[in-house]
């Protein structure tokens, strides 16, 4: 039986998938829909399909990462597409090509796909402008992070059943989070009740205006929530005093028993990873079997992504 | 006999049957213009018709507006260093196109212009190259580094009409305190941009919604705020010459008009993006838009035009940065601030004229009379014996900016296919038609 009744789906038919900003709530049921036969695909012993067979998926990380970053591998991998990595250390970016010039090098050897994580917020619009092929946003800057947010959806769903009347809690550092700002779109579009609680310092300007309730401690915001989705600490991103030290902020925003007490019974624990364990979640809480869903997560992202593959591909026809 | 750029002998010539506008001798009414053989101003007025001028070239402007060349007070040159995005030849080009007779430039060169050498090597290149007249600032500190003060007396001898750091901005309280002290004993103008560099440290947009949106750091305005603050306290010490560059921020007009009810004198600039766009229209990452300081929000655009209506604000400038494209075509974060504005300067002006925020005789002395009063210029207004620099102006003729028909080296317009209404018709310099559409 499909995720969603299949009549509130509609197909996403734009050339690019570039942010949750440009989905309706149709298309994301669509491609909810569609993910779940790559679930139960990727549970069995061959995982291997043809769909994408013939077609080439690089994958441009300007960003090091290993999950997103193999989770695109294995997604394209597993559809029949020929999948090649391409790694900032490895890229002529570092001996002073711009992001266009490399965009249109690459665009030379006509690939299909073009997965890309930039550290700057736009950087996969502007290739997507640049080039011929489908392009994929695997994270720019601090501004979208599409199928990460597809992924936290898809695993909500198959845990809970519902994603509308939920209470959701985002924590931690917001405000260089293109995670949270995701899923603020995706949840709330979906119907959750989407709150984010951080210290004001990492809380961005004008958050309030994306539909979400803010809030600045933890106890008031975790309150009768069903689900917490905390994040990563992005250390390297600070260049200000944020916050005093990791160990003020443990006391405060972290995950520990003591404050999911303030949540509901039942609450389950997500984090888009990877997580640091004794900064902003503690580390046998992050490991419960009863309360984490962090590694539900990584089984769906290679679902999720596989299912945008497909999608994007079947629109270039 | 001399010739003129045409080839023909100088002679005297007319203007006549114009909308003559000029704020600072208070005219206002359909007229003439007789220019001497010098290309000075001879007469002025409604007494100037066909039938008093004698045997001379008639220019009839009948249904036109004749107002004193337009004194840009803020460009970027691009000469030395940044001759591939603009040089002296190109910018007179795309000023006359758009009735800019005089500039004033900046020091953000390569090398900085700094030193009385580096400012007479520019003045004879200007000489040399520039058809309109270019009137340098020179900076503030050496090398834009903020901390050791410029020759102010030696090149206010050279001919540097007032200091600034153009992009940058002095934060060192005792370099600015010193500035302010010495520049008191040689006279000079302090031109600065105020925005604190921690505050906006990394920033590339307004800080709020639209920041947020688009995952960008943001520069709050307050970054702006303090940095007018610290400058206003400072000058009340020593009462020296002090103009602000550009004001992004409506809130700097209530702290602006607290110290001028103090009876500290200072002037105030604005450019005139800050009183077209507002931070909506940088839409998914255009980075022509990408201004120092940042556009703001619609309520701070409008406080702007306000200040201008109510004289808070003295001049209007184009902030005129021509950027190629190598420098713009990168991520919004990376690529460089700024836009080419120069030739669309007075066009977009009269779009405050034509949707009833600004009279235009407040438009024209924000972009003549006042410049030219604050930099010292002999320019901005048309009494007998004054350069016969004009601009003739159809304020109705409707017109779409088109980025390949634009007469700067640099393309970055931050108004692409913006309809506007209003053109200039003919630029005269020195009493010579240099352009003419």
């Amino acid at each position: 039986m499909a995720l969603f009744k299949t009549k509130q789906a509609v197909k996403y038919e734009k050339k690019h998938l570039l942010g949750i900003q440009d989905l309706s709530i149709p298309e994301i049921v669509h491609i909810l829909n569609e993910s779940q036969s790559f679930v139960e695909l990727n549970r069995k012993e061959n995982k291997k399909l043809s769909l994408l067979k013939g077609k080439t998926q690089i994958n441009l990380f300007f960003e090091s990462s290993t999950r997103t970053l193999s989770s695109f591998e294995l997604a394209g991998k597993r559809l029949g597409a020929d999948v090649m990595n391409m790694n900032v250390s490895n890229s002529a970016i570092k001996k002073g090509e711009t992001l266009i010039d490399t965009a249109m090098t690459l665009n030379a050897m006509h690939p299909d796909i073009l997965v890309i994580r930039h550290g700057d917020s736009g950087a996969a619009n502007l290739l997507s402008r640049k080039v011929n092929c489908a392009v994929i946003n695997a994270g720019d800057g601090w501004r979208e992070h599409p199928t990460q947010a597809l992924l936290d959806a898809m695993t909500i769903k198959m845990k809970i059943g519902k994603i509308e009347g939920l209470k959701i809690a985002i924590c931690g550092d917001i405000m260089h989070s293109r995670v949270a700002r995701s899923n603020i779109y995706l949840l709330t579009m979906m119907g959750a009740e989407v709150r984010v609680i951080a210290p004001s310092t990492l809380m961005p300007k004008e958050i309030h205006q994306f539909g979400v309730k803010v809030y600045t401690n933890m106890e008031d915001g975790l309150k009768d929530v069903d689900i917490i989705m905390m994040l990563r600490m992005q250390l390297e991103r600070m260049d200000g005093s944020y916050i005093p030290s990791t160990r003020e902020y443990y006391e405060f925003f972290a995950l520990d028993y003591k404050k999911i007490k303030h949540a509901k019974e039942d609450a389950l624990i997500m984090h888009p990873g990877p997580m640091n364990r004794g900064i902003e979640i503690d580390a046998s809480l992050a490991d419960d079997i009863n309360r984490s869903i962090i590694v539900q997560q990584v089984e769906m992202g290679v679902a999720v992504r596989m299912a945008c593959l497909k999608i994007l591909m079947e629109n270039q026809i | 006999m001399s010739k003129n750029s045409y080839g023909e002998p100088n002679m005297k010539s007319a203007i006549i049957n114009a909308r003559i506008i000029d704020t600072k001798n208070d005219i206002d009414e359909i007229g003439g213009i007789l220019i001497d053989e010098k290309g000075f101003v001879e007469a002025i007025g409604k007494e100037v018709t066909k039938n008093n001028v004698g045997d001379v070239k008639i220019y009839d402007c009948a249904n036109k507006i004749a107002i004193p060349g337009v004194i840009d007070g803020r460009v970027f040159a691009g000469e030395p260093g940044f001759e591939y995005k603009e040089n002296y030849r190109t910018l007179s080009q795309a000023a006359i196109s758009g009735g800019v007779t005089s500039v004033v430039t900046m020091p953000n060169t390569d090398p900085v212009i700094d030193d009385v050498s580096t400012f007479d090597f520019i003045k004879r290149r200007a000489r040399d190259k520039s058809l309109i007249k270019i009137h340098s600032l020179a900076s503030l500190t050496k090398n834009l580094d903020g901390n050791e003060i410029t020759e102010f007396g030696l090149l206010k001898l050279s001919g540097a009409v007032g200091f600034t750091d153009g992009i940058k901005c002095v934060q060192c309280n005792n370099v600015m305190d010193k500035i302010f002290n010495y520049a008191k004993n040689q006279n000079a103008l302090i031109v600065q941009m105020p925005q604190d560099n921690e505050l906006s440290k990394n920033g590339v947009i307004n800080e709020g919604l639209i920041a947020t949106k688009l995952g960008l750091k943001g520069i709050p305005d307050y970054a702006e705020h303090v940095l007018i603050e610290r400058d206003l306290r400072l000058l009340s010490q020593y009462k020296s010459k002090y103009h602000i560059a550009l004001l992004s921020s409506g809130k700097s007009l209530e702290i602006i008009n607290e110290w001028k009810s103090k009876n500290i004198d200072f002037t105030t600039g604005v450019s005139i993006n800050h009183l077209s766009l507002n931070e909506n229209d940088i839409g998914e990452f255009r980075t022509f838009l990408k201004l120092s300081p940042p556009l703001r929000t619609e309520q701070d655009r409008l406080d702007l035009i306000r200040g201008v209506k109510n004289g808070t604000i003295d001049i209007i400038v184009s902030d005129h940065k021509p950027e190629d494209e190598e420098s713009k075509r990168l991520t919004f974060q990376k690529c460089a601030t700024g836009s080419s504005g120069i030739e669309t300067f007075l066009s977009l002006a009269l779009e405050q004229y034509h949707n009833g925020n600004l009279e235009l005789k407040t438009i024209v002395k924000a972009i003549t009379e006042n410049p030219a009063k604050i930099f010292g210029i002999n320019a901005g207004s048309l009494e007998k014996g004054m350069p016969a620099d004009i601009a003739v102006i159809d304020l109705e003729k409707p017109w779409v900016v088109k980025r390949d028909q634009m007469q700067s080296k640099s393309k970055n317009t931050a108004i692409e296919d913006k309809k506007l209404q209003g053109k200039v018709e003919k630029t005269f310099l020195n009493g010579k038609l240099v352009f003419e559409i």
